[in-house]
């Protein structure tokens, strides 16, 4: 099976008209992606989304452009960290800075993001500190930074765990009366998941104002979409009773207008909706692994040609605003912002061997504090306390 | 004081709390206009309203995961599993989320969730209906697992549950819910003794029983035929399985020299491995035997007309008594 059968690969799917139908599977209907620009930078109208994105500026595109630019830096800066010893392991996000971008960017501060570990650049978008981005990758702690500080939980390591936790906190939302939104981030793989499933139960029941984000980036590590579901993602919505959108994942101003429709919604009191972003996963699943291994370069080529930077950049030249001034701008907040955490990364603390003690209760705990205790004089046996976790042994 | 059933006295303390604090919030299936299939719940759902006291769609693990996406908002989850053998499909959210989220963020986020489970067997129910799960959960690190043994412990220990800030998992012993006990509905929490603390029922000098949940009772009928031969046994109710006040085990094995642990659950891996193998290693020279552990086989919960011979009755106890204190008993003779 090639991957343009399942409609949801193919070099054509981003290229003319600004939305089109795809071949469906098993005579399920299949729903039309939603593309504001085209691959090649130009601007296409389309009749209902147009109006979402109309108060996006000519300066908040060149925004939007930087904001894509600095996460695809600060994934490469990390990636390098990775490799040169300073990270144990890092998710690359490469490809998909629109479809995080684009959504990140259309939240209100109040609202709550649950995602899993690749939407990194949301975290930006939040306002996550570039050193706490990095803690858990350096082996530094299980979770980055304090949820309640950037209205974001930390990254989910259990495939789509979170959605469930998003619908938890929805159904808070609603108990308090306020418009606030829970999004929760997963992708393709996720949508298999019984907790994926019964979320969209459970948001459809009791009409919670959440929104589920599916970042389809074709590949869950070595399996792809086709393995997860004959059917596009966004139609399987439509079973549990809850409105789906399918944009084109790649164009950031299809995203936002996508986000922010079933926002718009969820505030309303309108309930979940789901939203597929189709785009694709350029890099590893993680820096440990080894793509070639199962996957075809040709179809790498045909991604990289729907670039979702190009594509702006593209648009701004159009527009005669890619100046040169914009661009040392965007490249030096992208180098600035990747030297900060590169820093903040090398500098950071190690932490304390008792640490690993802390936080595992909220009060104290007869069995945990003994052992800590146990620990503590045992470690102080050592002269070096370093000592007693060499490999080699200190005796 | 008023006298009332143990499934009211859980009633009473869910009703105190939702009166209590506003963030408290039950979820379950068929808690609401029915009560729960125990009518644990009877009449809550039409005093707080509907979205105090949720009726979910059926699927365990989204009761879970929706308590911790509630416990992120400020609430005070209160999770109804409808029987023990159906919280597997909630077992995830409970080890990898509720156990964890307060680790992983380092204290930022904590997870007071209380999750209720009727549990334990001896009422003829088909399978799935009478497990004793405790071991899953007191062997994961960030849960407190506590279970309750009379009307007044239910009342009380459920209120301290859910004002505890860490999660919990309440084991009520479902074929104890019609036994009925005195309940003092007046007294606060401040007095009573705190969630952790095991608790000494009786006064004995030649061995230590030690049980909780279902088994408090038949512990102490036990105690009493023991009397009768001129056999002294301290009962404890352990109450608290995660963690176990071994404090108050270690001060009665001290005096008794002899420790028999007795629970529903199969015996490898169970708590009776963990009471026993932290008393001999805290214990050793006081011990005149070794422990004995008095448990349900290591088999799937029985058919119901076999399940007497499955669970620990008075007489089976009482043989374990017997071989800790080297009496004639049924294993008389037999190595190892």
């Amino acid at each position: 099976m090639s991957t343009d059968e399942t409609g949801q690969g193919g070099a054509q799917a981003h290229e003319g008209a600004g939305e089109f139908q795809e071949p469906g599977l098993s005579g399920v209907p299949v729903q039309k992606l939603v593309q504001l620009i085209t691959p090649a930078g130009e601007r296409v109208s389309h009749p209902e989304f147009d109006l979402w994105v109309q108060d996006i500026t000519d300066e908040q595109l060149c925004s939007l452009f930087e904001d894509m630019t600095v996460i695809r830096r600060i994934d490469v800066e990390a990636t390098a960290l990775q490799r040169q010893g300073e990270l144990a392991l890092w998710p690359p996000l490469l490809g998909q800075e629109a479809a995080q971008i684009g959504s990140g960017r259309s939240l209100r501060g109040d609202d709550f993001v649950f995602s899993s570990y690749r939407e990194n650049g949301v975290a930006y978008c939040r306002g996550v500190d570039l050193t706490d981005l990095l803690r858990v990758w350096r082996g530094n702690a299980s979770g980055g930074w304090d949820p309640y500080a950037i209205n974001m939980a930390t990254p989910q390591i259990i495939i789509g765990a979170q959605t469930l936790h998003a619908t938890g906190y929805a159904m808070g939302i609603q108990n308090d009366g306020t418009d606030s939104v829970a999004v929760t981030y997963f992708g393709d793989g996720a949508t298999s998941e019984g907790d994926v499933n019964e979320a969209m139960v459970f948001a459809a029941s009791f009409q919670a104002p959440v929104v589920f984000f599916c970042t389809n980036n074709h590949w869950a590590i070595s399996e792809p979409v086709r393995l997860q579901s004959h059917i596009q993602l966004a139609d399987r919505a439509a079973g549990f009773g809850i409105p789906s959108l399918r944009v084109d994942g790649n164009d950031v101003l299809a995203v936002m207008a996508a986000t922010r429709v079933a926002l718009d919604r969820a505030r309303r009191g309108g309930g979940p909706t789901f939203i597929e972003a189709v785009t694709y996963r350029m890099g590893p699943h993680t820096t440990a692994d080894d793509p070639t291994r199962y996957r075809d370069a040709n179809e790498l080529e045909d991604w990289a040609a729907k670039d979702p930077i190009s594509r702006v950049a593209a648009l701004l030249e159009r527009k005669g605003l890619l100046t040169s001034e914009l661009q040392d701008h965007v490249r030096n907040s992208a180098d600035t912002v990747a030297r900060e955490m590169r820093k903040g990364c090398t500098t950071m603390p190690d932490p304390q061997p008792m640490d690993v003690f802390k936080h595992v209760y909220s009060a104290p705990n007869s069995w945990l504090d003994r052992q800590q205790d146990h620990y503590a004089r045992y470690l102080a046996s050592f002269g070096d306390p370093a000592g007693a976790v060499s490999e080699e042994g200190a005796r | 004081m008023t006298s009332m059933t143990f499934a009211r006295a859980i009633n009473a303390g869910l009703r105190k709390s939702l009166d209590h604090d506003p963030k408290v919030v039950l979820l379950g299936e068929d808690i609401g206009a029915l009560g729960g299939v125990f009518r644990v719940t009877d009449g809550l759902q039409k005093d707080f309203g509907k979205h105090r006291v949720v009726d979910t769609p059926l699927a365990e693990s989204a009761i879970v995961g929706a308590a911790v996406g509630l416990a992120y908002r400020g609430y005070r989850p209160v999770v109804e599993i409808q029987f023990d053998g159906f919280i597997y499909p909630a077992f995830d959210q409970i080890v990898s989320q509720v156990a964890k989220l307060h680790y992983r963020t380092r204290g930022a986020v904590k997870m007071p969730i209380t999750i209720r489970v009727p549990f334990g067997g001896g009422i003829g129910s088909p399978e799935h209906h009478s497990e004793s799960p405790e071991a899953y959960f007191t062997h994961t690190s960030g849960l407190r697992v506590v279970t309750v043994s009379n009307p007044q412990d239910a009342y009380t220990v459920i209120q301290q549950a859910i004002a505890s800030d860490d999660p919990v998992l309440y084991f009520e012993p479902k074929r104890r819910y019609h036994d009925k006990g005195e309940v003092d509905e007046a007294a606060g929490l401040d007095a009573a003794d705190p969630m952790g603390q095991a608790r000494v029922l009786t006064d004995g000098t030649d061995v230590t029983l030690v049980a909780y949940g279902p088994l408090v009772k038949t512990a102490l009928d036990a105690a009493s035929a023991a009397a009768d031969e001129g056999i002294s046994i301290q009962v404890i109710d352990l109450r608290s399985l995660a963690p176990v006040d071994y404090d108050t085990v270690v001060a009665s094995v001290r005096k008794t020299g002899r420790l028999v642990i007795t629970h529903e659950a199969g015996q490898s891996g169970g708590l009776g491995a963990e009471v026993a193998a932290s008393i001999t290693e805290r214990c050793f020279y006081h011990l005149e035997a070794a422990p004995v552990r008095v448990t349900g086989f290591d088999i799937p919960y029985p058919y119901s007309k076999l399940e007497m011979h499955h669970l620990p009755g008075l007489d089976r106890i009482l043989d374990g008594v017997d071989r800790a204190l080297g009496r004639p008993n049924s294993l008389s003779g037999l190595e190892g």
